[in-house]
């Protein structure tokens, strides 16, 4: 018997709030934190969900007084903070870190590599600032990096190693990205419509999510979300492009929903990834038909935050927990009419259902994929 | 657990459980991982295109999958330097307004689990995959994560190591691990 793994607190700092609350509230009142910036030089502006750099410096000076961090910890530490001042660290304490890019900012005109921009010194920084006796783990999986990390921190637990874990996702918009995304040409030219006719590619956003996760004893008055299954398979396809089957997702559900032992009719809810590109959209439609899951509500939470990398599948995770939390679903921002070729069911509208079994899903560069599924308790 | 076949990479050197399987002198990782390619006779060009890390996980499970069936090994990798030498490279193709030529061949390979996806495309495996940064080298770590992949049923094999690249410094460690 598999121990039982809960997640039982949460956080995040992104452009709609600078924590949990403030961003349910900001995705009530269907505020987006997508809006033109210059980001690279002699380059038009572009779509993306930043954090504004003063709201995050006031907010971080009236918590923490060192001031010897980059923006990007700036964001990790804020997110964390209430966590852990909330529980306990122990020898048995995991302390996951999930990134794509981490301080690549840190790279601009250096003629040698700065030790800040490896990714296990930034989360020894962190790890140390808080205080945490394990050795940090980095996920660093392209853009399943946060979903993949809550099925690390279940499988690092029940290999008996931890008894719990903090695990923290974060990426910044910075040059490198925008100009690397933009080389792609997958940057919309319009807040992004993901799965919709008109999508014509992703905006890229900033933010940092921390989630609490635990097998150890938990008061009864404390929510919970028990991690049921976990899987995330490779499309063996194309390392730029998603797979034209969407074998690689459909297989990562397919596994994490035989894990939970849940099958398609018990899914209350799932949130996708859904980046508005023509393709992954597409694929992503393709892999739920497979799975028989295309009645179930559905959204991208693209329309508000953008791409977070790294960050998004545990941005959208703590999102649609607090959704089930609150019994509401949020709607896929920014969809009007139908753009994939197969039926799905995509929420247009905020509305009250039960929600009890939430499927998350990811896709991303190097042909990877991942799925969770978890049950409010 | 048993650990059933393993290679390194290192010197400009390829070991396969102990023994030499393919040595040059070359002064550069890309220079040996050319003449690496042609002496194994791996019929692969995509090979070329690759970037210096992918090249290292690249002929390292070659050696180790071979043309076995794979279909349920799963791949776990880690190492220290994650993606930087290739994003050092492109973001040296970004410093300046003069010299601005991001090229999308190059970003693509600015994460490090590409290297994954590279192997899983080369033998076909729709397996799970986890690439992992860590300040050092930590077997114990790795061999957790894989045995409960094996122990779950999610995998009856796992290919699993070590593979760090910089420049010119780099070492590949990489085992097969079975129930």
């Amino acid at each position: 018997m598999m121990k039982e793994i809960y997640i039982i607190d949460y956080n995040c700092v992104t452009p709609l709030g600078m924590n949990l609350n403030d961003n349910w509230h900001a995705l009530l009142q269907n505020q987006s934190g997508v809006a033109q910036h210059s980001i690279l030089e002699n380059q038009e502006a572009v779509y993306a969900s930043m954090v504004d750099t003063e709201k995050l410096n006031t907010e971080f000076n009236s918590h923490f007084t060192d001031q010897n961090f980059t923006r990007l910890e700036k964001m990790f530490l804020l997110c964390l903070k209430p966590l852990i001042e909330r529980h306990d660290i122990t020898t048995e304490t995991a302390f996951i870190l999930s990134t794509t890019k981490g301080n690549v900012s840190l790279l601009k005109n250096q003629p040698s590599l700065p030790e800040g921009a490896f990714l296990s010194v930034l989360a020894q920084k962190i790890a140390d600032f808080f205080g945490f006796k394990s050795k940090p783990i980095v996920v660093s999986n392209a853009c399943v990096s946060g979903v993949m990390a809550i099925g690390v921190a279940k499988n690092l637990i029940q290999s008996g190693n931890y008894k719990d874990a903090f695990v923290i996702a974060g990426d910044e918009i910075t040059e490198f990205v925008i100009s690397g995304f933009n080389s792609f040409q997958a940057l919309a030219k319009e807040p992004c419509q993901p799965y919709d006719k008109n999508r014509n590619g992703i905006n890229i956003g900033e933010a940092a999510a921390a989630l609490y996760i635990t097998s150890g004893a938990i008061s009864p008055y404390q929510f919970r979300f028990k991690i049921l299954g976990d899987s995330a398979i490779n499309d063996a396809n194309h390392i730029s492009g998603p797979s034209r089957t969407g074998d690689g997702l459909y297989k990562s559900i397919r596994n994490a929903m035989a894990e939970a032992k849940v099958a398609a009719t018990d899914i209350d809810f799932i949130s996708a990834h859904g980046t508005a590109t023509l393709y992954n959209d597409e694929m992503e439609a393709i892999a739920f038909n497979r799975m028989e899951l295309q009645h179930v509500p559905l959204n991208s939470m693209k329309g508000f935050y953008g791409h977070c990398l790294g960050a998004s599948g545990l941005l959208e995770s703590i999102i649609s927990m607090e959704s089930a939390l609150h019994n509401t679903l949020l709607p896929s921002k920014n969809f009007k009419e139908m753009g994939v070729s197969q039926p799905l069911h995509i929420i247009k509208e905020q509305q009250h259902s039960e929600i009890k079994y939430i499927l998350k899903t990811a896709s991303g560069f190097g042909g990877c994929n991942a799925a969770i599924v978890l049950e409010k308790c | 657990m048993k650990k059933t076949a393993v290679c390194t990479i290192e010197n400009s050197t390829i070991t396969m459980n102990g023994n030499m399987v393919f040595s040059n002198q070359e002064t550069t990782f890309q220079e040996f991982a050319k003449e690496a390619y042609k002496n194994l006779d791996l019929n692969y060009p995509k090979f070329h295109k690759m970037d210096p890390l992918s090249k290292l996980a690249f002929l390292a499970a070659e050696m180790l999958l071979k043309d076995e069936d794979n279909s349920k090994t799963a791949l776990v990798f880690a190492n220290k330097s994650s993606s930087l030498d290739t994003d050092f490279k492109y973001q040296e193709s970004i410093n300046s307004n003069e010299n601005y030529f991001p090229s999308p061949a190059v970003f693509v390979y600015t994460l490090p689990n590409i290297c994954v996806g590279e192997i899983s495309i080369r033998h076909k495996m729709q397996t799970e995959n986890a690439f992992f940064v860590l300040d050092e080298f930590d077997e114990n770590f790795l061999n957790n994560y894989a045995q409960q992949l094996l122990k779950s049923g999610k995998a009856e094999n796992v290919l699993c190591g070590w593979v760090e690249l910089y420049q010119e410094s780099y070492k590949a460690f990489v085992y097969l691990l079975a129930l």
